[in-house]
């Protein structure tokens, strides 16, 4: 391990949200790309403070929704119905999963049962939109990980009780350490600390 | 009158305006907030944790030893015979199930109605959920007497290649419940998640720390991250809400779609909806009542969140008394003797008339207490009555499934239901699951929402404080000088 060290950013903080809040926004108008704030709930409106844009998980999860109904659609109709055989000329399909279709209190074995399996198709609906949330936030958020250069700080644990903290990351284009911290004293930041990181 | 109320001065119009109770009382500081609820968990449980948390485990052993006596005997330690084929573990599945909508009910519905009070007992309610859930499982999972072939409840071929009957509601229970228990576990999971880092952040290095760190998944709160997070949040709760009511709908299924007269009836997704719901806010009560007394959390779960509860007991309740009249009302009006006979010996002259009578005292009139704001404001009324409630609910199910087969349509078959000692100590023991799986969880997990409590603090709002004129320290910022601070006054609206 050598005693080199990587700048990874200045963390500030500020006393509350309001604070905070207004100094998101110089920094925005200020073209900062690679920066954050941390705080110990989600501030309202922050987004639009940090020019952040919607979520696009909404589209994940309505796809993994979509695979839900199809997939309980199918697993259904295969295994209790002759649809793919007679309608849709697939009989292979029935083969593959060898399947004797249920006759019971004499339904039919057509498509016309399909109101018997939309109770299975919304619980799958639900249960894989419910698994694409999390995984696709995970996904989007780059979490789980085990560690990360901000809590090297001893200051940055307080993000997770009363803390409102801002890190500006020196690989946003814009970083200079003189420039950045002096933007940073402007906006009422407090406790300005440079956080290195081991290499 | 309208002109005068135009032409009123602010000041006027504001001072009509009641204040809003607060949510978190004391204003307490978010630092305050932090230290008592993680206080719960890093400080040593208080004396009455361990009286209430042995007493638990053993139950839970009884739990235990009740499934695996039959396991080596056989299904017929329980007490149900022909014709009554379920009695206790349907009553006890059912009454389970439908404790854990409450906590779904906190977590979804009134998130996306904006409730902001729940905040306070969302935590606690969906973990009760979870761990009602868990206990429900139990009963229809031991039911099917060779509890080893159970998996011939999820969809795989069995050895003769014959699948599962998918048009059957109890298939469609099974889809139901499992989706529930795990769309329950995830919302609850990633509420967690930013109150785990608040822990791990306060613990000392060691194994505490590695296993908050790793269940916090590295969590920052970072606002990038929070974006994400609360659209994660927000679907998650539109999800529930429909999963929620189209659990114990399906549920109701099981005995709607039959053709026995007592369980072939139009009303019972609603009807199940209301009483789960119902039975479920009455358990969060019996539980939050003595938790916000012993770990000092008044200030958090305050009188008014009692309050609302008590109210979406008397709404849920009294919707509850509607349907059991309503249903009585179709057994007449329908013109179907048996029907009509079914509900004649249900009240009137049948075997268990007494339980027709508690459950309709317990579910119905003593809520009725809750239309006066005293006993919603006197912990022991509402303590109380909660617990009729809890009582009733079970006494509820007992009426429909046990009363229903007892008298079944051949009088040569009818047979009273009489519970072993094995149904009894089962459904027992199941509390004693719940009670330790709950005391655990007071024990290692934050018991509130911390994040979300905080969020919920009239300070956490960017704007807090500020006049309708915009912030000077901004205008300073931004080197404008006061006559342009003057003029962009003048140019914003008037409220």
């Amino acid at each position: 391990m050598s005693n080199l060290k990587r700048v990874h950013g200045y963390l500030a903080e500020f006393d509350n949200a309001q604070d905070l809040y207004h100094a998101a926004e110089h920094i925005r108008d200020a073209g900062y790309q690679r920066w954050d704030c941390h705080t110990p709930f989600p501030v309202h409106g922050l987004d639009g403070a940090m020019g952040v844009s919607r979520s696009k998980l909404p589209w994940l999860v309505f796809f993994g929704g979509m695979t839900g109904t199809i997939t309980a659609f199918v697993l259904q109709t295969i295994t209790q119905t002759n649809f793919w055989r007679d309608n849709m000329g697939m009989g292979f399909l029935q083969k593959l999963v060898e399947t004797y279709p249920t006759v019971v209190q004499s339904k039919p074995t057509g498509i016309w049962t399909l109101p018997a399996f939309f109770p299975v198709m919304f619980e799958l609906t639900i249960l894989f939109s419910a698994f694409t949330v999390l995984f696709g936030l995970l996904a989007l958020i780059g979490l789980p990980r085990l560690n990360h250069p901000l809590f090297t700080s001893k200051k940055f644990a307080k993000f997770s009780d009363d803390g409102f903290l801002i890190c500006i990351e020196a690989r946003d284009p814009k970083f200079a350490q003189q420039g950045t911290r002096d933007l940073l004293e402007k906006v009422g930041a407090k406790n300005i600390e440079l956080v290195e990181d081991d290499i | 009158m309208a002109a005068a109320t135009d032409t009123a001065s602010n000041a006027n119009a504001q001072q009509l305006v009641l204040e809003r109770e607060p949510l978190v009382l004391n204003n307490r500081s978010f630092s305050w907030i932090t230290n008592r609820i993680c206080g719960i968990v890093e400080n040593r449980q208080p004396l009455g944790w361990w009286f209430l948390f042995l007493p638990s485990v053993l139950l839970t052993g009884v739990m235990v030893f009740c499934f695996a006596y039959l396991i080596v005997t056989g299904v017929g330690v329980w007490g149900q015979k022909q014709p009554v084929d379920w009695a206790w573990d349907i009553t006890n599945f059912v009454f389970w199930i439908g404790i854990g909508h409450a906590g779904t009910l906190i977590s979804a519905i009134l998130f996306l109605t904006r409730q902001k009070w729940r905040t306070s007992v969302n935590r606690a309610a969906e973990a009760m959920t979870i761990f009602a859930v868990m206990c429900a499982g139990l009963f229809p999972a031991f039911h099917v007497g060779r509890v080893w072939m159970v998996w011939f409840l999820a969809p795989i071929p069995n050895a003769n290649a014959i699948w599962q009957n998918f048009k059957s509601p109890l298939l469609w229970d099974v889809f139901a419940v499992s989706t529930y228990f795990t769309v329950s576990l995830i919302f609850w999971f990633l509420g967690l998640v930013p109150d785990l880092a608040t822990l791990r952040d306060r613990c000392k290095p060691g194994i505490r720390k590695a296993l908050y760190g790793i269940f916090s998944l590295g969590w920052r709160g970072s606002n990038r991250h929070w974006s994400h997070y609360e659209t994660a949040y927000m679907l998650l709760a539109a999800l529930s809400t429909p999963l929620v009511l189209s659990v114990h709908s399906v549920v109701s299924f099981d005995f709607a779609t039959s053709v026995v007269p007592g369980w072939h009836a139009t009303i019972f997704p609603p009807y199940f909806v209301a009483g789960a719901i119902f039975g479920g806010f009455a358990m969060v009560l019996t539980l939050m009542i003595p938790v916000r007394k012993i770990y000092g959390l008044q200030d958090l779960i305050t009188m008014k969140h009692i309050d609302n509860m008590a109210k979406i007991i008397l709404l849920t309740g009294t919707i509850v008394g509607y349907a059991y009249c309503m249903e009585f009302f179709m057994a007449y009006y329908g013109a179907n003797p048996f029907e009509l006979q079914t509900f004649k010996l249900r009240a009137l002259h049948g075997p268990s008339v007494w339980y027709y009578y508690a459950m309709f005292f317990c579910n119905v009139f003593a809520p009725q207490v809750f239309w006066f704001k005293r006993f919603r404001q006197s912990l022991l009324a509402v303590f109380i009555v909660s617990n009729f409630v809890n009582a009733g609910m079970w006494y509820e199910r007992y009426v429909i499934i046990v009363t229903t087969l007892e008298r079944h349509l051949t009088p040569g078959s009818w047979r009273t239901f009489d519970a072993t000692w094995v149904d009894n100590w089962t459904f027992i023991g199941t509390f004693g699951f719940f009670m330790m799986l709950f005391l655990l969880f007071l024990r290692f997990l934050p018991v509130i929402a911390i994040g979300e409590v905080k969020g919920v603090k009239p300070e956490a709002d960017p704007h807090y404080g500020e006049s309708h004129d915009r912030g000077l320290q901004e205008a300073e910022v931004m080197g404008e000088t006061d006559s342009e601070i003057l003029a962009s006054q003048k140019a914003a609206p008037a409220h």
